[in-house]
């Protein structure tokens, strides 16, 4: 029986319950000191000087780094990690260190080292930094006026890239329109908050002159990468390991300014140390999504049929690269996926800002993309008097056409082709379930009790699986245990079980005989990691084909041993017998023995060394997941509270491999985007001071904000890889602020309320109904 | 985010705690924790003291003396919210405390140190404004009473000297049978309330003998909609009243929520406290 | 100058006397000074509840708490709830049934709080378990695992 599409034991989950997880902050070391740093608490500003004497006297300090003293020690003083694109008008690299201009509130100045985390902080508090405040960037849009303060004195402007999406002629299909339609779209998504903020530990061996740094990565080997660069080292001096993650959510992909400084601390003091994020660091000093801006028109002939799109969005990318245009990219390029659009044209201007830089969180831009065109679609409909289904109906890339060339390409310059799927049914059965058709009946029913009801819908297509590869080796060693090492990832999606489930299927079934160590650079030498819900596809994709390797060199000595054929043999728990006689059977761990090789001795059956295999299975063309999402709200129009009575969710990441993850990731991803749609605001003011900086003001959706979730799955297997598998981990998000915020426009319907904007605050919602009354 | 240096003190009595509060100079006492600990990791707050009374004798007690409702200081919020003889003879704490943050809170947090931060959203502090209650405070000096009109000086200051320790709150109990309702909008469950309304009922053949309507969240103190109850006949028009003078109150702009929105919930909660308080009357 | 000062605590039935630091937090007691890494650290001002143990049968906040004020208390963390080291307790069992932890960063916390929450509520209904945990954060799971793991203990708990 496969253990694929099966929802089999977690192999995280023993150690977790029982507290024995090792998170960043559980390592500990003989010698090792903690480090705290000195931030700045302007988002724009000079560094006249900075004073450490008496920082470093106080007791239990043993040292206060400023650039000044990791120079001699760094080759490349930047973290150069942009995404290749030819559009970049401006490099602006992050300093390991404040030279003499801060740009961020957060961005880190001074770094103490100390006997513990206490004594830094009292240090940190003690060193003296002269600043002279400078004009900040605070707003995107204001930003790329004429004469607007650059966000960094050097730069002629705040312009960091601009670039059209688009294709076909969009002119022609808004000049023969039947209607065509305005609307302008701010959008904002805050930070990731994990429920573990970040954390490095290094460790420097003289002996070796080895570097190690455990750190609460998502991308282990990318920032071996940068390590190497910016310590002038080569690989085999460094080594990256990934302890247990406790959640990611993208900004954990990113290589930070306090990673190299405490590699270098580790370094100069020859002790390891440890740095670990707290709550109020990770609102200032981690990655985060935040403002965009649209300006739209949408062109349909007398049918509602999209006939072009046009428009403009402004992005704000905080006052770094920390790692691309890939966020605004995706939000632009995602209008052209999943409806029929035969022309389009997005022109994309990316704004400098005094800000911490902007990379994506848990959607990477797409849900951006949707709102944009749900909105356009509900305005539609409204507009021609149809209903908001019928008119997706009509423009949703039917199954017949797939696959479907759209007229966009993503950002490595692959055309964007639909492989599988078939939206219109995962919109009918989300209808049907969501009691579409009734709810008419029953909202006029709540209105004449005074309570208002509405109902929305969303669609959604969303790559999954961005290649190129990732790497896994699947080996079985003479001790008989299967041992997986991957460059892919574990932040709580389960990749371990992921990839021991696949790797089991062709090895005996035991999961219980596999281990997986994921993300350490010193066990496979090359390696992506997590993001754009790829690693069930690519490590997927990886490890299976691996495996197959490894059963079948495994099967072939097996054959040998047993004297016979291949093709009577297969693999059961720990062993590889006759099919039918189970006594015939000899033991994986002396199979792998076998060529593990005895002096003098031939290896068997022809075969070489070793039973292992290495796959980095290169995989282009993304594969497209899709899903509906009806959202049903109560809105209470004296508080302006939303509650969501109501979630239905019908979704088609291709094969499932196990069920129990898939909906874990699918109702997890719609707690995130419901915290996008009311809850979620990382607010600043306009010196770009953050107004928000702890949970308190920061809301988290907990349990009782969520509603009941009706989850329903269809299978579109992709021909893109053998498993027929999509991604799923950014799913749940996509749709869930459109429909949330489409059915509280549609409880509001006697208001004649108009939403445009995300997250909506109960104020927000009251004011709707005040313009009105 | 770890607290700043400070010498902690654990006195074992009243006289101890008191003793230091007298001499030390910079002091914060500790008491449940659950508002000063945040403050001290921000370093938001960084005393040269701390004053931790959690092993004081005798400031944790609820006691009904005839027709009030004697409670110390130190009695944890959970330990109200499971009294028997709170549920019986003060429904509306009742009610409002378990809104009170959430279970974790609870069992350490207490009533003196609500009372004392003084936070404009608390119920608790609502709900002492709803009844009068009257705060005790201990000092070398003795003893001495506080009206809880007279208590909050301003935002989050209560009137009580470096050298006081608040041991007890006197709450005077309704008749038996009178309607209560606190009702609350937060955002989310067991956060601090945007607006609170706290309303107690007593009625006579359908008018009110006795009302107390207070408003929480507005401003730095509790507030009265100012329309005399006594007399009138129990209506909508004159729940609506009532309701619509929240208009007329004090509130407080932040950058999160404006003070026009603020009132508006306000009305919302009144009205719907009202309703359901009147609902809750059983002898009339 | 650091003040310190001794305490004698019990944690997870095992007696420790240790000095302290008076500003540390029993959060950072556990983990780095008892070495008791499970519960962990999420915000550090109460709002997360990654760091809930159980004092004297309470569940309370770790990092608003001293660890000088757990002298003479009795504490259990999520290594002192399981029966054994090779048995679960039911509800450990039943958030690995129904897939009710994914990091398992918040889910020290969310046994800790909800160990308490079944002394006292038995038989809850999912509205009464989700106010259960609405003071525990979790950025994966959007908390239906959990709430199906203790309707099933509870429900099972008849049999």
């Amino acid at each position: 029986m496969s253990l694929i599409g099966n929802s089999v034991p977690r192999l995280e989950d023993e150690p977790l319950l029982r507290g024995k997880g090792r998170f960043i902050d559980d390592l500990h070391m003989p010698r090792m000191l903690e480090a705290a740093f000195v931030r700045s608490p302007h988002a724009h500003a000079l560094v006249r000087g900075i004073r450490k004497d008496a920082a470093r006297a106080l007791p239990g300090v043993h040292a206060v780094l400023v650039r000044a003293d990791l120079l001699p020690h760094l080759r490349n003083e930047f973290i150069v990690v942009g995404l290749p694109s030819k559009d970049y008008k401006q490099n602006v690299n992050r300093p390991a260190l404040v030279a003499d201009e801060a740009v961020y509130v957060g961005q880190p100045v001074a770094m103490v080292v100390a006997e513990n985390r206490y004594i830094a902080e009292d240090a940190a508090a003690l060193v003296e930094v002269d600043w002279e405040p400078l004009s900040p960037a605070a707003d995107c849009s204001a930003a790329l006026s004429p004469g607007a303060p650059t966000a960094h004195r050097g730069s002629p402007h705040n312009l960091l890239a601009e670039f059209p999406i688009g294709y076909g002629d969009v002119d022609a299909a808004f000049a023969s329109a039947a209607h065509v339609f305005k609307e302008s779209f701010w959008q904002h998504r805050g930070g990731s908050h994990s429920i573990e903020c970040r954390g490095t530990v290094a460790a420097s061996d003289p002996n070796e002159e080895r570097l190690t740094v455990w750190t609460s990565t998502q991308m282990a080997h990318a920032a071996l990468r940068v390590l190497c660069d910016m310590l002038g080292r080569d690989e085999d001096s460094v080594r990256v390991v990934t302890p247990d993650v406790g959640g990611g959510f993208g900004p954990k992909l990113v290589f930070y300014a306090e990673d190299i400084c405490v590699a270098l601390a580790a370094i100069i003091l020859g002790r390891p140390v440890k740095w670990i994020e707290d709550r109020l660091e990770h609102f200032v000093a981690t990655t985060q999504e935040r403002d965009q801006h649209w300006d739209v028109e949408v062109a349909v002939d007398g049918e509602a049929r999209l006939l072009g799109i046009r428009g403009t969005l402004i992005h704000d990318h905080g006052a770094y690269t920390a790692r691309g245009v890939n966020l605004p990219y995706n939000s632009a390029e995602q209008i052209a996926i999943g409806y029929e659009l035969p022309a389009y044209r997005m022109n994309v201007q990316i704004a400098l800002t005094n800000k911490v830089p902007v990379t994506p969180v848990r959607g990477a831009g797409h849900p951006q993309g949707v709102f944009v065109m749900e909105r356009l679609l509900d305005r539609i409909a409204r507009e021609l008097d149809l209903d908001r289904a019928e008119v997706r109906r009509r423009n949703l890339v039917p199954a017949t056409k797939m696959p479907y060339r759209t007229g966009v390409k993503n950002r490595g310059g692959m055309p964007v082709v639909l492989d599988t799927g078939d939206y219109l049914r995962c919109q009918e059965d989300a209808l049907e379930r969501a009691g579409w058709a009734e709810f008419g009946e029953r909202q006029k029913n709540a209105r004449n009790d005074g309570r208002y009801i509405g109902i929305g819908l969303a669609n959604f297509v969303k790559g999954t699986g961005r290649g190129p590869f990732e790497t896994v080796t699947v080996r079985i060693g003479p001790s008989g245990r299967i041992l997986v090492y991957t460059g892919a990832a574990a932040m709580g999606q389960s990749t371990k079980t992921m990839l021991a489930q696949i790797v089991a299927d062709q090895l005996g079934g035991d999961m219980t005989n596999v281990t997986v160590i994921a993300g350490d650079t010193g066990t496979v030498p090359t390696g992506m990691g997590g993001s754009n819900s790829r690693q069930a596809v690519l490590a997927g994709t990886s490890a299976h084909s691996a495996a197959l390797k490894v059963r079948e060199k495994a099967i072939r000595i097996a054959a040998h041993l047993l004297e016979a054929g291949e093709a009577d043999l297969e693999i059961e728990g720990r062993s590889v017998h006759v099919k039918g006689v189970k006594k015939m059977a000899v033991e994986l761990s002396k199979v792998a023995s076998a060529v593990a090789g005895t002096a003098g001795y031939r290896l068997p059956g022809g075969v070489g060394p070793g039973l292992e295999a290495m796959e980095s299975v290169v995989i282009d063309p993304m594969t497209y997941a899709n899903g509906t999402a009806v959202a049903e709200v109560e809105v209470d129009i004296d508080t302006g509270g939303v509650r969501i009575v109501k979630m239905v969710f019908v979704h088609d990441c291709g094969r499932i491999l196990h069920p129990q993850v898939v909906d874990g990731q699918l109702i997890g991803g719609v707690a995130h985007g419901i915290g996008n749609a009311l809850f979620e605001w990382m607010r600043y003011d306009d010196q770009a001071q953050p107004l928000v900086g702890t949970l308190a003001d920061y809301l988290l959706v907990t349990a009782t904000e969520m509603p009941p979730v009706e989850l329903a799955h269809h299978e579109s297997p992709t021909p893109l890889n053998p498993l027929g598998i999509k991604g799923v981990g950014e799913c749940g998000v996509i749709p869930i602020a459109p429909a949330v915020l489409s059915a509280v426009e549609d409880a509001l319907k006697p208001f004649g309320a108009r939403i445009s904007r995300t997250p909506m605050m109960p104020s927000d919602i009251v004011a709707l109904v005040r313009a009105f009354t | 985010m770890k607290p700043a240096p400070f010498r902690y003190h654990a006195p074992a009595t009243l006289d101890e705690a008191i003793g230091l509060l007298d001499t030390l100079e910079d002091a914060r006492v500790l008491a449940g924790g659950q508002s000063l600990m945040p403050m001290l990791n921000f370093r938001i707050v960084q005393p040269a003291h701390i004053v931790d009374i959690n092993r004081v004798q005798g400031l944790s007690y609820i006691r009904r003396e005839g027709e009030v409702l004697e409670v110390g200081a130190m009695t944890r919020q959970r330990d109200l919210e499971f009294s028997d003889v709170v549920a019986e003879a003060f429904p509306l704490l009742h009610e409002a405390v378990r809104l009170v943050g959430h279970r974790q809170t609870r069992n350490r947090g207490t009533l003196g140190g609500s009372l004392c931060q003084l936070d404009p959203s608390a119920e608790l502090v609502t709900v002492a404004a709803a009844v009068d209650a009257t705060i005790v405070v201990a000092s070398k000096a003795g003893t001495r009473e506080i009206p809880f009109a007279d208590f909050p000086l301003g935002l989050m200051s209560p009137a009580i000297e470096a050298n006081e320790l608040v041991v007890s709150v006197r709450f005077p109990l309704w008749k038996r049978g009178h309607g209560f309702a606190f009702e609350e909008f937060a955002r989310r469950h067991g956060d601090f309330a945007v607006a609170s309304a706290a309303v107690l009922l007593e009625m006579e053949h359908g008018r009110v003998e006795r009302g107390s309507v207070v408003v929480g969240g507005l401003d730095s103190r509790p507030q009265r909609p100012k329309v005399g109850l006594h007399g009138r006949q129990s209506s909508t028009a004159l729940f609506d009243e009532v309701a619509a003078a929240c208009d007329g109150l004090e509130a407080m702009s932040d950058s999160h929520v404006d003070a026009g929105y603020r009132k508006r919930v306000a009305r919302a909660m009144v009205r719907r406290a009202l309703e359901r308080a009147r609902g809750r009357v059983a002898t009339d | 100058m650091e003040e310190s000062r001794p305490i004698s605590v019990e944690v997870n039935g095992i007696a420790f006397r240790r000095e302290v630091s008076v500003r540390m937090t029993l959060a950072d007691f556990l983990r780095h000074d008892l070495m008791l890494t499970g519960t962990h650290v999420g915000c550090e001002h109460g709002v997360c509840g990654a760091c809930t143990v159980l004092v004297n049968g309470r569940s309370a906040r770790s990092c608003l708490m001293l660890a000088v004020q757990a002298d003479g208390e009795s504490v259990t963390t999520i290594e002192g709830i399981a029966p054994s080291p090779t048995t679960l307790h039911p509800l450990q069992q039943a958030l690995k049934d129904h897939h009710g932890l994914q990091c398992g960063f918040c889910t020290s916390g969310m046994v800790t709080t909800l160990i308490e929450f079944l002394r006292d509520c038995p038989k809850p209904t999912e509205r009464d378990v989700r106010v259960a945990i609405s003071g525990n954060l979790c950025r994966c799971t959007g908390y239906q695992g959990i709430i199906d793991a203790v309707l099933r203990v509870t429900s099972t708990k008849d049999e």
